[in-house]
């Protein structure tokens, strides 16, 4: 064993950081399949969410998204919304179990074996990356059974599905480094809620335009507006622009910023 | 027994070494200078009320923090400049349990595998092997939240045992365990090192658990190590050995008083309490007086320090840890 340890042990972590994380990966996939009451509960909010807004509101809602709309069009409207809100509910998912992991005695376990350090985060990441994306085509198969009606190509499809993916990465990142900070798992729970709020302060479910001045010029510039809007471009043929520059510009804006923020908490834990 | 263990403890290479190793929190000051040196193969424990620093030793040793200053080294490696090496190197089973709830015991075992780079079959067998081992073959697929203290402490030393390490650190590993099993863990402790010749750094705060598996005790009491030694020695550096002896009444008792010149006399308890150090020959020149002068002695009971007066005298504390006898008296 030293002879083959004695080459550069760098080099030996960065090669086994993929095959780590993959194993972190299958520890988490694992406590989903096994304790699935937390892949349910973001998977009924956002559901419920689409049902009473098609049904409860759609009607009176429907005619604010243009003349002579119904609950039709506005099942068509709203989908792309409780899309995206169902992307951000898997955050608080994330944040649970990372801060879960810190605060019991395994995470120590881990910190004192020969493993690449960030693959527990990885592992976290991908896993609410693949959990958003169950949640997400369970999502779109009730909304595709209620009415949704989309025009898109597979070609839009492909780039409707890589933009959901790209915001789940950044949010499972976001919602690592609130996982880390939270001191307990309630505070953890809590912290990423205003992240789900978010879309509904932007065009998720009416135009911006009916909203007062301030309100207005927030739900123009907030990151869920553009990511919206681009969505439902792909997916309904409405006019993109530049939103969709805009909604990768801020993916890759908040999956740097979780990235960056979970490593620097990581190692601010990890040296304590 | 290996070949290794035949070499003098004091000659072999040293597995754990460490000077002047200090750490603070703010303005408490937990380590306030740690010297040490470990030599391969043996049981070493570290002795100390809670808050003495213990755990923060183990930390440091085993790459969770670092020191403020000072250096270790484990196996030779620096545990801050080279610190992938050592935990290459070690295994550690902290004071609670890290197992995963959420898995049973053989997927907890065999993610432990995973992270050591073992093939898949390599781990399978690995992981029966150790739950064979540790009698939780029967649990194997049962969920770990489901397990006693006991069982999860054993599955704690188990997946710390998937690596092979060579160097152990057990941190408490059997606070708050039942006696019964705090003697399974003492026999899985004492085998690892007969049968594998690892090495292992033992936090304890039950003098009891020093005195029966380590080879070298130190004392560690607010952040200083206070004594080293064998628990012979440690028990040599402090009075209190004597050969106590009851007699059926008052005239008994004050005749032999006259024959021992040195001894305490208890007129209450009928006893005489003679000093010595408890070895045979000590006893045997008690039996000789008793012999010579016909003075019948009802019981005898020989007192032999234990690691409770050591650790009374040392740090000075009346509320050191519990033990069911303080005073315990062997009777021979």
């Amino acid at each position: 064993m030293s002879a083959a340890t004695a080459t550069a042990p760098a080099t030996r972590t960065r090669s086994y950081a993929l095959r780590d994380s993959m194993t972190m990966l299958r520890r988490n996939l694992r406590h989903m399949q096994r304790y699935p009451s937390m892949t349910i509960s973001i998977v009924t909010m956002p559901i419920l969410m689409l049902l009473l807004f098609v049904y409860v509101f759609g009607g009176a809602l429907g005619t604010g998204i243009g003349a002579g709309a119904d609950r039709g069009d506005y099942v068509n409207y709203v989908v792309p919304g409780i899309i995206l809100m169902s992307a951000t509910s898997g955050a608080v998912a994330t944040a649970v179990s990372v801060c879960t992991d810190m605060t019991e005695g395994i995470i120590n376990r881990f910190r004192t074996m020969s493993i690449s350090r960030g693959s527990v985060l990885t592992g976290h990441v991908l896993g609410s990356v693949i959990q958003v994306t169950a949640v997400l085509t369970l999502v779109m198969g009730v909304s595709l059974a209620i009415g949704f009606r989309p025009d898109a190509s597979p070609v839009e499809w492909i780039a409707a599905c890589g933009l959901l993916v790209f915001l789940a990465f950044g949010l499972a990142w976001l919602s690592a480094a609130m996982g880390m900070g939270a001191k307990t798992v309630e505070a953890a729970s809590n912290a990423p809620l205003p992240l789900t709020f978010l879309p509904f302060l932007g065009s998720a479910v009416v135009t911006p335009d009916s909203m007062p001045a301030g309100l207005r010029w927030f739900a123009e510039y907030q990151p869920f507006t553009p990511i919206n809007e681009t969505l439902r471009g792909l997916l309904l043929g409405t006019p993109i622009g530049n939103d969709g520059w805009i909604a990768l510009a801020w993916c890759t804006a908040l999956s740097l910023a979780g990235y960056l923020w979970s490593r620097a908490v990581f190692n601010r834990e990890v040296t304590r | 027994m290996n070949t290794a263990t035949q070499v003098s403890p004091t000659t072999r290479a040293a597995a754990i070494s460490a000077s002047g190793l200090r750490k603070s929190y703010g303005d408490k000051v937990v380590l306030d200078g740690i010297d040490l040196r470990i030599p391969e193969g043996t049981i070493f424990a570290l002795l100390g009320p809670n808050g003495a620093g213990k755990t923060t030793t183990v930390e440091i040793l085993s790459t969770l923090i670092t020191a403020d200053s000072g250096q270790a080294r484990i196996a030779g490696h620096d545990v801050t400049s080279d610190a992938d090496s050592v935990r290459r190197r070690i295994g550690v089973t902290g004071q609670f349990a890290a197992v995963d709830g959420l898995l049973t015991a053989e997927e907890n075992l065999l993610l432990m595998a995973d992270l050591h780079h073992l093939s898949k079959r390599e781990g399978r067998r690995r992981a029966a092997e150790l739950l064979e081992r540790f009698e939780l073959t029967e649990a194997a697929r049962k969920n770990v939240a489901t397990f006693s203290g006991g069982m999860r402490r054993k599955l704690d030393l188990a997946m710390t045992l998937v690596g092979r390490p060579r160097i152990i650190f057990l941190d408490e590993p059997t606070t708050g365990l039942d006696p019964r099993s705090r003697r399974v863990m003492w026999e899985l402790i004492r085998n690892l090192v007969t049968d594998q010749g690892v090495t292992i750094f033992l936090t304890t705060q039950y003098l009891d658990e020093a005195d029966q598996l380590a080879d070298r005790i130190a004392v560690l009491d607010h952040g200083k190590l206070v004594a080293e030694g064998t628990a012979d020695e440690l028990k040599r550096t402090i009075p209190g050995g004597h050969v106590r002896l009851r007699f059926a009444d008052e005239a008994h008792l004050a005749t032999a008083a006259g024959f021992f010149g040195t001894a305490a006399r208890d007129d209450e308890s009928l006893t005489l309490r003679i000093p010595g150090d408890g070895t045979l020959a000590d006893l045997r020149a008690v039996l000789d007086v008793l012999d010579s002068t016909g003075i019948q002695a009802e019981s005898l009971t020989v007192h032999t320090p234990d690691l409770d007066d050591v650790f009374l005298t040392l740090t000075g504390r009346q509320n050191a840890p519990t033990h069911p006898n303080p005073q315990k008296e062997s009777a021979r």
